[in-house]
């Protein structure tokens, strides 16, 4: 149906506000949104029905559905993710998707219906300030009560989630603008004055940067998401290889490089590996590329890196001695910056140096990875589970993980060969994020395979979402390692609490049968000589796979930096 | 740099509803209470300025700064000490008439401390003082006595010594458009 398109652009006729959502969301290039219907946002939603050969809704199960599987679909695909819900209720259950989209730097534009303006203010049936709720957690937001404000600041919405560091934004439309009429026209937005994406680039600090690399007899490259957002894969990668520096993945920074490049020396964190977390307080130049120090990361911070100058390559001035102090910042687009480094840094060769890394990768290796990935007892651990999928994908799958024990064993032992693979929610740690946004991930690079690896406590809190799979057919493969338990936290409890396990032993379903109640293939696997099988097959299908792993009840993940230490201070078991 | 400080914070933004809270939010999120604050236009026309009083390590403040200035409607934000703006606060003091007439110290006290009365009714009148914080306090204290009816102080106003350079910002945003 080629509806009033010409029209609309000629501008010969009135069209409403609900209608030009949807072209402005075309313009954007927006022709796949998860949602959520109800009164507020009804106007739009008879656009959506009017444009569905356009513009594909995705009905999910719960608005925090929608918004995770926006994050997904944004984190495999490179693009806007948009989630869209009604007001009260609708937007109040997105809050929690446009925080983690926040804290992990998601470009995201979020719409809500409001009650009518004459109504605002009134206590409305479903009336929500959810500009005043989401104002902290969203990069920008607005609330349009004229349909005449829409075409720019949809614009808006779209330039400030993509542009710079990328997040979130919300716009709030009351129903009387999604039905008023107003003559259209879209142009997209090139830039707000008050607002700096990009920093400029300052050839001094590249200079001055370049120049301690060169001195540099220990140095230490530490990357985020920095590089997956600015698109910098390669220019890492030659940066490395020419400076010859080993480099370790922050959580959201996994899969920016190959996990298997030889400078590639492992994840850096609370339960990353030993030799990039020792060998932190003890190389002289810490080179932090498109990061953020989280906490998780640097363990005490009285304690971080205190004997090396740090160079710290960053999109947000924010960022810059928020939590370590940079002695040589480099503000700008790592993509560009990093080149500019590149060109100015001598070849080098630091192999003695590397050597270090290997040494604590073989003292790890004896002690945790051997048994977590080749074990001898009976019991199942959740790395043989990730080591056979490693197995049959090749490294060429998008993994999604939840939160727990489950995320850190996936992003230690996952293997990725392409950019765009480890989706996760690293920042807020959002239990039920893995299974709506291993929907979107899916839909955001459909040619490739999708597995969400989740445990059995994150899978009960968004489980609705198999209803989402069950009526779109997405070809998702979920996995589930159930340990019956709420995995990190009675880790905890054991470590710390004296084995007091409050509130974490979990009685669950028969998750298997819920699977087949939503018409989803599933298995069951106990032992371990049933795995590979199972695993192989479920990679092989072309339909949604749901595969229960039951793994060793009460396993810990190590390393672990226990909270409050010093990231030297790493503890093997 | 560890040492507690007044600092006064002057923001230019857009005129939006809603960066107030923004602004707050940002506060709010780090336990900082405002001590005292302040919105007006600014010299540029339609860019706001708005006047935060703080108190906190200098450390902190620059973060804050940092993160004020992230926002997408905040053009610029600076950060002063009390030594590099002029500040000023006003109060505005409602007695009692009865007390202007029969009390002829009151009189004196308004003449020795600079204020003006800005009204008189048979009721009440109203004295208007600008000055210092130690200053508009001294006057309450003098009138105390005599029965307030109501008093009241304004948001710090200050201008900074150094200039600031938000225009620039404007005019090299608008030549990159050009």
């Amino acid at each position: 149906m080629n509806f009033k398109m010409k029209e609309v652009k000629n501008k010969t006729i009135k069209i409403s506000g609900a209608e030009a959502v949807i072209h402005c969301l075309l313009e954007e290039g927006a022709n796949l949104i998860y949602g959520y219907p109800g009164g507020a946002i009804m106007p739009i939603y008879d656009e959506l029905f009017k444009f569905s050969d356009k513009l594909t809704h995705i009905l999910t199960r719960h608005e925090q559905g929608a918004t995770h599987a926006a994050q997904g679909y944004a984190r495999t695909s490179g693009k806007v993710g948009v989630a869209i819900a009604t007001s009260g209720p609708g937007a109040t259950n997105l809050v929690t998707g446009i925080t983690d989209a926040q804290i992990d730097s998601t470009p995201m534009v979020c719409i809500t219906g409001q009650v009518s303006s004459h109504l605002l203010g009134s206590d409305a049936f479903q009336e929500t300030d959810i500009i005043g709720i989401s104002t902290p957690v969203t990069k920008w937001n607005y609330q349009i009560t004229k349909a005449s404000e829409i075409p720019e600041i949809l614009s808006k919405a779209f330039y400030i989630a993509r542009s710079g560091r990328p997040g979130p934004v919300l716009i709030d439309i009351t129903k009387d603008a999604q039905f008023e009429k107003f003559k259209f026209s879209y142009s997209k937005c090139k830039g707000i004055r008050s607002y700096i994406p990009i920093p400029e680039i300052n050839n001094k600090q590249i200079n001055d940067a370049a120049e301690i690399i060169n001195k540099a007899k220990k140095p230490f490259v530490v990357y985020g998401q920095g590089i997956i957002l600015g698109e910098a894969e390669n220019e890492l990668i030659a940066f490395i290889e020419k400076s010859g520096i080993p480099s370790a993945w922050t959580i959201l920074g996994l899969s920016a490089m190959p996990t298997d490049h030889y400078l590639n020396v492992g994840m850096v964190g609370m339960h990353g590996n030993y030799g990039p977390n020792v060998l932190t307080n003890q190389c002289d130049v810490l080179i932090a590329i498109g990061m953020r120090f989280d906490d998780r990361v640097t363990g005490d911070l009285s304690t971080y890196a205190k004997q090396a100058k740090i160079i710290h390559l960053e999109i947000d001035p924010a960022e810059i001695n928020k939590n370590v102090k940079a002695n040589y910042p480099i503000l700008g687009n790592c993509k560009e910056s990093l080149k500019a480094l590149t060109e100015k840094i001598i070849k080098n060769d630091h192999s003695n140096w590397k050597a270090k890394f290997d040494e604590l990768m073989k003292i790890e290796y004896e002690t945790v990875i051997k048994e977590d990935t080749i074990p001898t007892k009976n019991g199942l651990t959740m790395g043989e589970v990730i080591v056979a999928i490693n197995k049959f994908t090749k490294g060429d799958a998008v993994i999604v993980s939840d939160v727990g024990q489950h995320q850190m064993i996936a992003c230690r032992y996952a293997k990725f060969v392409k950019s765009k693979s480890n989706i996760t929610s690293g920042g807020l740690g959002t239990m039920g994020f893995a299974l709506p946004a291993a929907i979107g991930a899916k839909m955001g690079a459909p040619e490739r395979e999708v597995i969400a690896i989740i445990g059995d406590g994150g899978y009960q809190m968004t489980i609705q979402e198999l209803g989402t799979i069950f009526q779109t057919g997405i070809a998702v493969k979920i996995v589930v390692l159930n340990n019956d338990y709420l995995g990190m936290v009675r880790q905890w409890q054991q470590l710390f609490f004296d084995k007091r396990y409050a509130s974490t032993e979990m009685t669950n379903p028969d998750f298997v049968t819920i699977a087949k109640g939503y018409n989803i293939q599933a298995r069951r696997v106990k032992e371990r000589k049933d795995l590979d099988v199972a695993v192989k097959e479920m990679i092989l299908s072309n339909k949604p796979q749901f595969l229960e792993v039951c793994v060793e009840k009460e396993a810990n993940v190590f390393p672990m930096i226990p909270s409050g230490a010093s990231v030297s201070e790493i503890r093997l078991k | 740099m560890n040492n507690k400080l007044t600092y006064t914070i002057s923001l230019y933004s857009e005129n939006t509803i809603g960066l107030l809270n923004r602004i707050s939010s940002i506060l709010l999120k780090r336990h900082i209470n405002i001590e005292n604050f302040s919105t007006s236009p600014s010299e540029i026309p339609n860019i706001f300025r708005f006047v935060i009083v703080v108190e906190m390590t200098e450390e902190k403040i620059k973060k804050v700064i940092q993160q004020l200035e992230k926002q997408i409607d905040v053009i610029k934000a600076f950060y002063h000490t009390d030594e590099e703006i002029i500040f000023q606060e006003t109060a505005l003091y409602k007695v009692k008439s009865s007390s202007l007439f029969e009390e002829r110290h009151i009189q004196n006290i308004i003449k020795k401390s600079q204020a003006n009365i800005v009204t008189v009714s048979p009721e009440f009148f109203v004295i208007e003082m600008t000055g210092f914080r130690e200053e508009t306090e001294k006057l309450r204290y003098k009138l105390a006595p005599y029965g307030l009816m109501q008093f009241v102080r304004s948001g710090r106003i200050s201008v900074s010594k150094a200039p600031m350079d938000v225009s620039d910002i404007l005019n090299s945003f608008n030549k990159i458009k050009n």
